[in-house]
């Protein structure tokens, strides 16, 4: 009889846990969140040894010009967000190959044009029904089951892309010099990446947000670095955490009544500053 | 002219040549008019001060750079990617890149990924020549350590183990004795003296210092915007010091203080 009444408060939370899964908007939003995570961890892995967090932000940032747009011609913001980011991420990335301008100056320049850009978009229209706080900050209960198949061949295709140019964006990002003259095509490689980093940005935005998912783009691939020094080890990390990061944080956001996408990047943060302290201790 | 250009005195072919290569960055020039060959089976050593377009000039060799006047010859043809991959390429160790998460292996099996081509991971053979590669320099036991936690020296074998895998005709150096103690240069020229005499390899290198260039190089230039040969007279020393001067250490005395071009341009440089 003992060793039931202990295990109440396990079954309570089972139940409860169920109870969770029998809503809809939180089947959808693990499912994007586990397959999100995946792809953000592996496309952190690159911002992190090519140190493009930066880019990753302006980046991010752009979708919201993309959005605000897809808002005032009424048609799906995804796809608008999509051309925005892409066509910024890659104009980031040319730009900044200019002697004169540096790739922080581009960044500084497109990510405040792209949000003006937005805000004019939003002032254009008399009304808008289009949630843009979700946008910005991620909203759990947004997913519906056609984001979830954007994700599904967005994300697939993301990940599908970097296995085939894996080891030639390996060798770019370890020695962009060393590859060229092995006859690497850095260029493109260069433009891949800036363009598979967009792409995973804009599906993100619903349930993290525009706002945070940079924070994804960079903290699973660091959190990773501090604690391994292979490779495949660090990308394998790098989703675990990525994983962790992103299921966590839905159901605390879940039982916290909290904002998922804030709570799914304060729980990250905290792997990072574990993975950092033990990386500490190891030196 | 006729390509490849032959070496009068050795009769080998130009493997590099520069003729009137001038290179500007933001409006000021950086080389200018630059004669350039190197010849077969020769290592040829160029010191210069820091901001002399040492690393330009190699850049301009590598393709990395294109000047805005000029012409540059690799093996008697214009450069294009082909012609790269007879090159490998060391460039300066950066301290930078060494968290990168690569293995040793995994830093020479990078020099085999234009052949192993897309689409493909590397298999049993590409390790099984990487490896070997590794035997070359001796560091063979140390491929599946962090490439990392290496010192200098074993760094400095490494990416040379890995710009010899496309089995290049030139091994091209930037600085290559920098963050390597004295020992591990004298190993590391030897190692480079050894795939000259066996394989044939020429070798441009590129320092400011320049005891390690004089000691180790078949012929000098000294670099600061303009170059000038060693050899020829009147251009670094005086033919009546040039005589004198074949025993390593005095070179050295002599380009520090004697060496008027260079001395009276870094002048004008600075």
């Amino acid at each position: 009889m003992s060793t039931i009444r202990n295990a109440q408060p396990v079954f309570a939370a089972i139940k409860t846990m169920i109870d969770m899964f029998s809503f809809e908007f939180m089947r959808n939003a693990f499912l994007a969140g586990m397959m999100l995570g995946f792809v953000l961890a592996v496309v952190s892995f690159f911002v992190v040894l090519r140190r493009m967090s930066f880019i990753g932000v302006g980046v991010a940032h752009s979708a919201f010009g993309g959005v605000a747009l897809g808002a005032l011609l009424g048609i799906s913001p995804t796809w608008t967000a999509i051309g925005f980011a892409v066509v910024v991420s890659n104009a980031i990335g040319y730009i900044g190959k200019e002697e004169r301008i540096s790739t922080d100056t581009a960044i500084g320049i497109f990510f405040p044009l792209a949000m003006a850009l937005g805000v004019i978009f939003i002032g254009m229209s008399d009304h808008y029904n289009v949630d843009l706080f979700g946008y910005l900050f991620g909203n759990i209960l947004a997913i519906t089951r056609q984001d979830l198949i954007v994700i599904a061949v967005l994300g697939g295709l993301v990940l599908l892309s970097t296995k085939i140019f894996f080891k030639e964006l390996l060798f770019v990002a370890y020695d962009r010099e060393v590859a060229f003259v092995s006859g690497m095509p850095v260029t493109f490689l260069d433009h891949f990446l800036l363009t598979i980093l967009a792409l995973s940005v804009v599906i993100s935005m619903k349930i993290i947000g525009i706002i945070l998912v940079s924070a994804l783009l960079v903290i699973p691939g660091a959190a990773a670095s501090q604690v391994t020094r292979r490779y495949d080890s660090m990308i394998a990390l790098s989703i675990l955490i990525a994983l962790v990061s992103t299921a966590g944080g839905l159901v605390i956001s879940y039982f916290a009544n909290l904002p998922s996408g804030a709570t799914i990047v304060a729980l990250a943060s905290i792997i990072f500053f574990i993975a950092f302290g033990v990386g500490q201790v190891r030196k | 002219m006729k390509h490849p250009a032959i070496d009068p005195e050795t009769n080998q072919e130009s493997i590099v040549e520069l003729n009137d290569v001038w290179v500007a960055y933001d409006g000021i020039w950086v080389l200018k008019s630059i004669y350039f060959n190197c010849y077969a089976g020769e290592i040829f050593g160029i010191v210069g001060p820091n901001g002399g377009g040492k690393t330009t000039l190699l850049n301009v060799i590598l393709g990395l750079v294109h000047p805005q006047k000029g012409s540059v010859r690799l093996f008697g043809n214009k450069p294009d990617k082909n012609s790269r991959l007879e090159i490998g390429y060391l460039p300066q160790i950066s301290h930078a890149d060494r968290s990168f998460p690569v293995t040793v292996l995994d830093v020479v099996l990078m020099g085999l990924y234009n052949r192993i081509g897309l689409f493909r991971k590397p298999d049993r053979h590409s390790k099984d020549i990487a490896m070997e590669l590794l035997s070359h320099v001796n560091m063979d036991g140390h491929a599946k350590r962090p490439f990392a936690v290496l010192s200098g020296g074993q760094q400095q074998r490494v990416n040379i183990a890995r710009a010899m895998a496309s089995k290049p005709k030139l091994l091209i150096l930037d600085e290559p004795s920098t963050g390597i103690d004295s020992v591990a240069q004298e190993d590391f020229y030897e190692l480079l003296a050894k795939f000259r005499n066996d394989q044939g390899i020429s070798v441009i290198m590129v320092s400011h210092d320049i005891g390690v260039i004089t000691s180790h190089a078949n012929r000098v230039a000294c670099l600061n915007v303009q170059l000038h040969y060693h050899d020829e007279p009147d251009s670094c020393f005086s033919t009546e010091i040039a005589k004198k001067v074949f025993g390593e250490d005095l070179r050295v005395i002599v380009h520090d203080s004697k060496c008027a071009t260079c001395f009276r341009s870094h002048q004008d440089h600075d």
